[in-house]
């Protein structure tokens, strides 16, 4: 088996893109939750 | 690869690799430095601020309503659409990036980003895009996306552009597409207005781009990019130029000719249409060979005021003249 030791540099870029890609995960499950929300209130309006 | 350092904790054959010495190895794991910037570099932010702004016009004349949060998400998806075949491009066009001043620091030939890295975040993205807009919003303003980032992509980037000197004349239909995409977004459907409005970015793509070619013909023929200025030289080109902006200056003005836009409009269109005629002969009457081409980088400055202040007018146009239909319904 094997293991990679990361740099500094490495640390800290893969830590700045987790962050980014939370941050876009959380706003995918907010534009979904917002969305269904809209059709569901379009829908029994009409 | 040979390991820089050997382990056997846990009884296990671990060998843990120092990374330091990893990187650049022939054939080592090469693992990513690139920051959360570095990949919102590749999606063109300049480009795609551009992409936004005119489907945003297609949007706002539309007839018709759309809720505003799923407007939001159609341009966000537009948005994101147009980033991942500007990273699909850097990803095709690295090699050539590299050995070019103006795109030399790019992302992938500056050694921020792996070209893998580019390509899977172009597909990934490219795929989200499409499939949100089809789910939020409609499937013909997603395929419209889908058609966009294809043709920008594999006709313009793959095809056309080491291959033709009219690479942007026709790969410029991929950066015209934006306004009929947010029309479709509102209407489902596509009309000659929007037609239009596809065509006023479509004429203006080739004298904007040979201006900048003018000026970095250099850069072009290093690469062997067989852009007009290095193909059929800078007479022909700069006559190109001049009937291209008359074509613009003309196009300009069709919404008011056509009735979907006000007079007022129209004078303001034909004012700024006069404007980019005046610029383009500015760089007719350049000297052949001229070394600092101000008077082509006076009218590449020009030419994206220009498109940004023609869907500013039709915007602004269209919002007042609904204000006013609204205030007289009141009435």
């Amino acid at each position: 088996m094997e293991l990679v030791t990361l740099t500094d540099a490495q640390k800290k870029s893969r830590r700045g893109r987790n962050i980014a890609l939370g941050v876009v995960l959380f706003g995918l499950v907010a534009i979904f939750y917002i969305v269904t929300l809209i059709k569901f209130s379009n829908g029994m309006v009409q | 690869m040979r390991p820089a350092l050997s382990d056997n904790r846990n009884g296990t054959n671990m060998r843990v690799i120092d990374n330091h010495e990893a990187i650049g190895t022939e054939g080592g794991a090469r693992l990513s430095e690139a920051s959360a910037r570095d990949f919102f570099e590749l999606l063109k932010p300049r480009v795609m601020s551009l992409v936004v702004f005119t489907a945003l016009a297609g949007m706002v004349m539309a007839p018709g309503h759309i809720n505003p949060f799923i407007g939001f998400i159609a341009i966000l998806c537009i948005a994101v659409g147009a980033g991942a075949s500007g990273a699909l491009n850097m990803w095709y066009d690295a090699d050539i990036d590299a050995v070019m001043t103006r795109t030399a620091k790019r992302p992938i030939p500056a050694g921020k980003i792996l070209p893998r890295e580019a390509l899977s975040f172009g597909l990934t993205l490219s795929a989200f895009s499409v499939c949100i807009l089809g789910i939020v919003v409609n499937w013909l303003s997603a395929g419209l996306l889908a058609f966009t980032i294809f043709f920008y992509v594999v006709i313009y980037t793959m095809w056309l552009k080491r291959s033709t000197p009219q690479n942007i004349v026709i790969g410029g239909a991929a950066g015209a597409f934006p306004p009929m995409i947010g029309w479709a977004c509102v209407t489902n459907g596509i009309a000659i207005e929007s037609i239009v409005l596809f065509l006023i970015t479509f004429l203006w793509t080739p004298a904007h781009f040979w201006a900048l070619a003018l000026f970095k013909m250099r850069d072009y023929g290093a690469v062997g990019v067989p852009m007009l200025p290095n193909v059929s030289g800078e007479a022909t080109t700069k006559t190109q130029i001049v009937i291209y902006a008359v074509l613009t200056a003309i196009i300009g003005v069709v919404p008011a000719a056509l009735g979907f836009s006000s007079l007022v409009y129209g004078a303001f269109a034909a004012a700024l249409g006069l404007g980019f005629i005046w610029y383009s002969i500015g760089v007719h009457r350049m000297p052949e060979g001229d070394e600092k081409m101000v008077p082509a980088k006076k009218l590449f400055a020009f030419s994206i005021l220009y498109l940004f202040a023609i869907f500013s007018a039709l915007m602004v146009d269209h919002l007042i003249a609904t204000l006013w239909l609204t205030a007289g319904k009141v009435a």
